[in-house]
């Protein structure tokens, strides 16, 4: 008898034991006594393909100079997405990178301040990207520039050697592109669905710094002369030019790095980062590294390019971290020690650090490069929170991937048609929020 | 169109008393069985029942899935749903699946009377019909991109027969939802074959014995034996189908995740919650879609009542 009950308890206690597994959080101590760093933390990355290679060597150095932490990673394949539910928890390691779906007012929520924006724009760039009330919650591990990857070959085929300066012209030079050569000029990569995305960080070529709040501020974005108009429009273009690849729904990411480097692919529209994984693909596919650059997309003001450039995933430490000292200490080194920026071809978050070797067209051809400012106090969740109530997901696939649809004409309606549709849902979405 | 085995308690028998043992008290009996049904009435109840009733919970707020405050707005969420029609258009996707799940029916049914006979090679049979079941859905999807590609495996097959003017299998959008159909029956071909194989299977062999007696074909044992003995299996198998067609999801999302036309209520759902942080309106259409798939089985068991099969 005694034994039945003890043996129910038992499995009571495992059950409970199993599931509060789950919320149980890692790391011992703060600082130590002596001033000097210790505890483990706990670093949420989403470079899978990283991980145990070039991170691993950060945290050895990193350890070497701070003997009483302990680094550990952890890799999450669909970061997006499992980080913003973790978020609902209160173990979502030391240090992560600011999930895309947190809106700014969320912030102090979740994450610890890192300083004012005025303290650290001193020392950083693109500190404005996650920031709310004048303090930063995250900064970024590298920046990028907006344009296009080209590989060069292929376009000289088609007798174009200098990046079109019009939407126009940068149709036209792919049409070129098709009759001349056996490439398909332009690659959407539709399935994988991201890489549509790509196109929004484009806000701000033509509209400037404030491109977000002048978009806020509209009715209709998707109207002619507005700057959301012409980087749709110019997708839809290209589309319905009939020159991107014949079957959109089956493309595949990894696939079109080899396209491209290999010249059946003509361009595809990317930030600066992608620049080395084309290269590296391009070397193994049996091609050269030299055939790949990256243009400025094809819009001018006053006869200069523009480009936007923006802070990629922001490192942030968490608010419910018990190693606050030394996830700062990691943050700090991984910003300014660590090579990470470079080695991924982007642009240093440091301020004065020198330009990336991609980006040696754009110096070539005198790109002015933008940051956005923030939002207006007050105003700083009204762009997330407009395009959630419309439903447009300007940071994700969705609309664009009908837009696609629209373009080759697989699903009804034309550009006046759908670029009509999202106007009347953001003007309706708009008076919600603004009021 | 997954289904899950409810966890059956096997109950104990009673120790033997040998003859000197005093009679077992009454308690310890009646405290064994709560015992066995710990574990899993506790992982029914945290992992089935909590999360509905969170669900249920949140289709009240107006939650983003973040914050740390969950606004209550009462019937707001299913207001919105009810007043926006085209939220429900996408069920006209689901008749694509329905119509899949029946011949996936009639195919299964098909292969298990004919593998219950002793046909050659049956057993090697049996496993190529079952195997796809058992692969990864994420693999399967993948897959299937390579096989449906323009010049894929699909076309590289039809151009052997000389079928050389194929259209886009995914690409097309009056194509593209008969091509998921099509890959959601080769999946799950297996499950309701070995069902049904498992039912035949257990009708006694003398019954077939004295119909081989009476000189039946194999026709007349399917008509007169099989099917009676198996109807209970087949009603559930409609049900499954049903609700399964209703609630598509995997197929979809990892091909064309909703894209050109194929989108389902469950993707929208999901998009809903997580690509437009309405986890309330969201949870609100989860849970509208579970009643429409109770009022459905509801219905289907009223017309096909679970009579007891009168075989033996």
């Amino acid at each position: 008898m005694a034994r039945k009950q003890t043996v129910a308890v038992l499995t009571v206690t495992a059950l409970t034991m199993a599931l509060g597994a789950c919320s149980s959080s890692s790391g011992e101590s703060g600082g130590g006594e002596d001033g000097e760093l210790s505890g483990t933390i706990t670093v949420l990355t989403n470079r899978t393909d990283i991980v145990d290679t070039t991170l691993q060597d950060y945290a050895e150095l990193f350890q070497a100079e701070n003997p009483g932490v302990t680094v550990e990673f952890e890799a999450i394949t669909d970061y997006e997405g499992d980080v913003s539910i973790r978020l609902n928890t209160q173990d979502y390691g030391d240090v992560l990178l600011i999930p895309n779906s947190v809106s700014k007012d969320q912030l102090p929520q979740f994450f610890e301040p890192l300083g004012t924006v005025d303290e650290l724009s001193q020392e950083y760039r693109f500190v404005n990207e996650q920031a709310y009330d004048g303090d930063v919650y995250g900064i970024a591990t590298f920046g990028t520039a907006m344009g296009y990857v080209v590989n060069t070959k292929v376009w000289e085929q088609a007798g174009i050697t200098e990046p079109p300066t019009t939407p126009e012209a940068f149709v036209e030079a792919l049409k070129q592109i098709g009759e001349k050569t056996d490439a398909v000029p332009y690659y959407t990569n539709y399935t994988d669905g991201w890489p549509l995305t790509q196109w929004q960080n484009n806000q701000g070529t033509i509209a400037g710094t404030d491109a977000v709040s002048i978009r806020t501020s509209q009715d209709d974005p998707w109207a002619e002369g507005n700057e959301q108009y012409a980087i749709d429009g110019l997708l839809y273009d290209v589309v319905a030019a009939g020159v991107t690849e014949e079957d959109p729904t089956t493309t595949n990411w990894e696939e079109s790095k080899t396209l491209l480097g290999t010249g059946k692919v003509g361009a595809m529209v990317l930030g600066s980062w992608a620049v080395p994984q084309m290269q590296d693909a391009a070397e193994a596919a049996g091609g050269s590294a030299d055939d790949i650059d990256f243009w400025p997309m094809p819009w001018q003001t006053e006869g200069t390019f523009s480009s936007t450039v923006s802070g990629d995933y922001k490192l942030a430490i968490s608010k419910h971290s018990e190693n606050k000292e030394a996830a700062r200490a990691w943050v700090d080194w991984f910003l300014n020690e660590s090579t990470f920026a470079a080695e991924q071809g982007g642009i240093s978050p440091v301020v004065g650090a020198p330009a990336p070797d991609s980006l040696a067209t754009f110096d070539a051809l005198g790109v002015n490069q933008i940051e956005l400012s923030p939002a207006p106090a007050g105003e700083e969740t009204w762009d997330n929170d407009i395009s959630n109530e419309a439903e447009i997901d300007l940071w994700g696939d969705k609309y664009r991937k009908q837009l696609v649809d629209v373009a080759r004409g697989a699903a009804d309606g034309d550009k006046e048609s759908f670029f009509a549709d999202l106007n009347s849902r953001w003007a309706a979405a708009r008076a919600n929020v603004v009021g | 169109m997954a289904v899950t085995s409810p966890t059956v308690a096997t109950p104990t028998e009673p120790r033997k008393r040998s003859a000197t043992s005093r009679p077992p008290r009454q308690r310890s009996g009646s405290l064994t069985p709560w015992l066995f049904l710990v574990v899993p009435l506790g992982l029914l109840l945290v992992f089935t029942y909590l999360p509905v009733a969170n669900m249920v919970w949140y289709s009240f707020t107006s939650w983003d899935g973040l914050d740390a405050v969950k606004e209550g707005v009462g019937f707001k969420n299913y207001v919105d749903i009810f007043t926006r029609p085209e939220l429900f258009r996408v069920f006209f996707v689901s008749l694509y699946y329905l119509v899949g799940a029946l011949v996936q029916l009639a195919l299964a049914l098909y292969f298990a009377t004919i593998l219950s006979f002793s046909t050659r090679f049956r057993n090697f049979f049996k496993g190529v019909i079952f195997f796809p079941y058992l692969l990864n859905g994420v693999a399967i999807g993948l897959v299937f991109l390579y096989f449906f590609r323009p010049d894929g495996t699909l076309d590289a097959l039809l151009g052997v027969v000389g079928l050389k003017d194929t259209p886009l299998w995914l690409g097309d959008p009056s194509i593209v939802n008969y091509s998921l159909a099509g890959t959601s029956v080769w999946r799950y071909l297996g499950l309701n074959f070995v069902l049904f194989l498992g039912a035949i299977q257990a009708i006694p062999d003398d019954v077939y014995e004295a119909a081989d007696l009476d000189g039946a074909t194999s026709w007349q044992k399917f008509r007169y034996i099989i099917f009676p003995g198996i109807k209970q299996i087949v009603g559930l198998s409609l049900i499954l189908a049903v609700s399964g067609a209703l609630s598509v999801f995997e197929i979809p999302f990892i091909m064309t995740s909703g894209a050109n036309g194929s989108e389902t209520f469950v993707i929208q759902t999901v998009d809903t919650a997580f690509r437009y942080s309405k986890v309330g309106l969201a949870s609100a259409m989860a849970v509208v879609l579970l009643i429409i798939v109770l009022v459905i089985s509801a219905i289907q068991r009223k017309f096909f009542p679970d009579e007891k099969g009168d075989l033996v």
